[in-house]
């Protein structure tokens, strides 16, 4: 990996309280049975990871510190935004150990928490979700768009990225325009309040 | 004739329009109904997992609710992009492991007055459909043109043989299912050691760093393997391969044209339909040359001009214009 490493400052007295009950609660906020207390170190995770190199923490160092109840430590890292869902971790785990979904819990918690260190990632996710909440489909383009207007250099944008849009609406003919409302969208939005109200309950 | 429930997602409408077609084309050729699933909804990808978890699943099974209602005895549900046939399984799995949190999901679903019965739908990618329910032998039988001499990279990708909660794949690190289709095409299809390593997922909007190193290792290899094309079959993946090829290129000073074709393409040009009616040309990098080479003519995407007047490159209300004056940008927009 070409990237260069960012190491997060050591973490300050007030983040060495110990929280004994973050790995329960990490377990319990998993769907199915995540074996996450079974973790044996081994760092088959982090050895299969394509981003591990972009990660503050390897997946294994964040099963040792969610054990040790680093709590902020483990909300604070970059490590769950850098995960890609490659699912390697999650097959090749000797534990059987749900790594990919434990890592979407983590991240769930960090928004909560409102510990998020670098919002690209969790911005991404917003706007994605933004128009799914609204319309009931995702809009590649208007994602693509918004994201790269607010995250992106103006002289990446358009050195790099104008051709590539260009070629979204000509080559793929893809419509700039957002998409048609499903019509069950009245209904989606009371699902997903109603869902929200359960996860926050 | 098979009948399926059809989960298309919404790469189908927009930037995977040439799966789409091919999708629909070879379905035709080898008799698999596929009946979509009134009023889908997205799938969330893997963003609103990260967000939020109920949600998240409550907008996953909407679609196998819809689907559960509609089945009339069908009860395969047919994905053809590796991350919605991920969510779609992921969803019904955990419903069905977790008893509770299937409860829960139910009672989200309540709301809006839908209902699904964790495990009652099967839920599939395509490949695996042609594979297992149609045959090879059957494949075989529709090959008019075998692609005979065409070097295929099979890129298989992540999301489809892993975690592989239903266990329908041979490995999940090195499943050979499509190698064994695109050698029942004819084609000469390498051993591509990289086939299910990742194409950057979401890091290419996130992280771009990230993604173009993944990008490079993949077409690297398969250029090493000296393929022709690489074949995926999924839409992010196909998207993260052609889209950013020339910005990858860029990052790393390197000039490689790896043209990146859907399985269904290839499928449908051996099935002996014409190149215009499978999405050729709607690729960035080129598969004409490549095509070219055992005598299959595909458009040239830069001779693809949907309309005669170019729009504009993002998003934007139309430009004022001086009357009289030609208006090259942004008609586009008000035709559609």
């Amino acid at each position: 990996m070409t990237n260069a490493v960012s190491v997060v400052d050591p973490p300050s007295s007030q983040t060495r309280r110990e929280d004994p009950a973050l790995l329960h609660e990490v377990s319990l906020r998993t769907p199915g049975k995540s074996h996450i207390e079974m973790c044996i170190q081994c760092g088959t995770c982090g050895g299969s990871c394509p981003s591990g190199s972009a990660m503050n923490h390897t997946p294994r160092a964040i099963f040792a510190m969610l054990r040790a109840g680093m709590r902020d430590d483990v909300l604070k890292s970059n490590t769950p935004w850098m995960c890609v869902s490659c699912y390697y971790c999650t097959v090749r785990c000797p534990q059987e150990i749900h790594i990919t979904d434990v890592m979407y819990t983590l991240k769930n918690m960090a928004l909560e928490s409102g510990m998020v260190q670098d919002s690209t990632a969790f911005d991404f996710s917003k706007t994605f979700i933004h128009y799914v909440e609204n319309y009931g489909r995702s809009f590649e383009i208007g994602l693509a768009g918004i994201h790269s207007l607010t995250h992106v250099k103006l002289a990446t944008r358009l050195l790099d990225m104008a051709p590539m849009a260009i070629g979204m609406l000509t080559k793929k003919g893809m419509s700039p325009l957002p998409p048609k409302h499903i019509k069950g969208i009245n209904d989606l939005k009371k699902i997903l309040n109603r869902a929200k109200e359960l996860e926050a309950a | 004739m098979s009948d399926y429930l059809f989960y298309p997602g919404c790469s189908m409408e927009s930037s995977a329009k040439a799966y789409y077609h091919s999708v629909m084309s070879v379905c035709k050729s080898l008799d698999i109904k596929l009946n979509e699933i009134d009023d889908w909804n997205c799938c969330g990808a893997t963003e609103y997992l990260s967000l939020d978890r109920m949600p998240a699943y409550a907008l996953i099974a909407r679609n196998l609710a819809l689907a559960e209602k509609q089945a009339n005895g069908s009860k395969t549900v047919v994905a053809p992009c590796s991350a919605c046939y991920l969510n779609l399984s992921k969803a019904d799995h955990y419903m069905n492991e977790d008893k509770a949190f299937g409860k829960s999901i139910n009672e989200a679903l309540s709301a809006g007055g839908l209902h699904y019965t964790p495990g009652e739908l099967s839920v599939r990618h395509l490949l695996d459909v042609v594979l297992n329910d149609i045959g090879l032998d059957a494949v075989k039988a529709k090959v008019v043109k075998p692609l005979t001499g065409l070097r295929v990279a099979p890129y298989v990708g992540c999301m489809l043989p892993r975690p592989d909660y239903g266990k329908r794949y041979s490995d999940s690190e090195h499943p050979t299912e499509l190698d064994d289709l695109l050698s029942a095409l004819g084609a000469e299809v390498i051993d591509f050691p990289l086939k299910t390593a990742c194409c950057g997922g979401h890091m290419t909007q996130i992280g771009p760093e990230t993604a173009f190193e993944l990008i490079r290792r993949l077409i690297s290899s398969a250029d090493e393997y000296k393929a022709d094309v690489m074949v995926a079959l999924c839409p992010m993946c196909q998207m993260n391969l052609d889209a950013f090829q020339s910005q990858m290129n860029g990052y790393f000073k390197t000039n490689y044209k790896m043209p990146i074709l859907f399985f269904t393409q290839l499928m449908g040009l051996a099935f002996g339909e014409k190149s215009e009616k499978l999405g050729f040309g709607s690729e960035f990098v080129s598969a004409h040359e490549a095509m070219k080479r055992i005598g299959v003519h595909t458009p040239i995407p830069e001779d693809i001009k949907p309309e005669p007047k170019k729009p504009a490159g993002l998003p934007m209300p139309p430009p004022r214009t001086k009357t009289g004056q030609k208006n090259t940008i942004g008609n586009k927009e008000v035709s559609k």
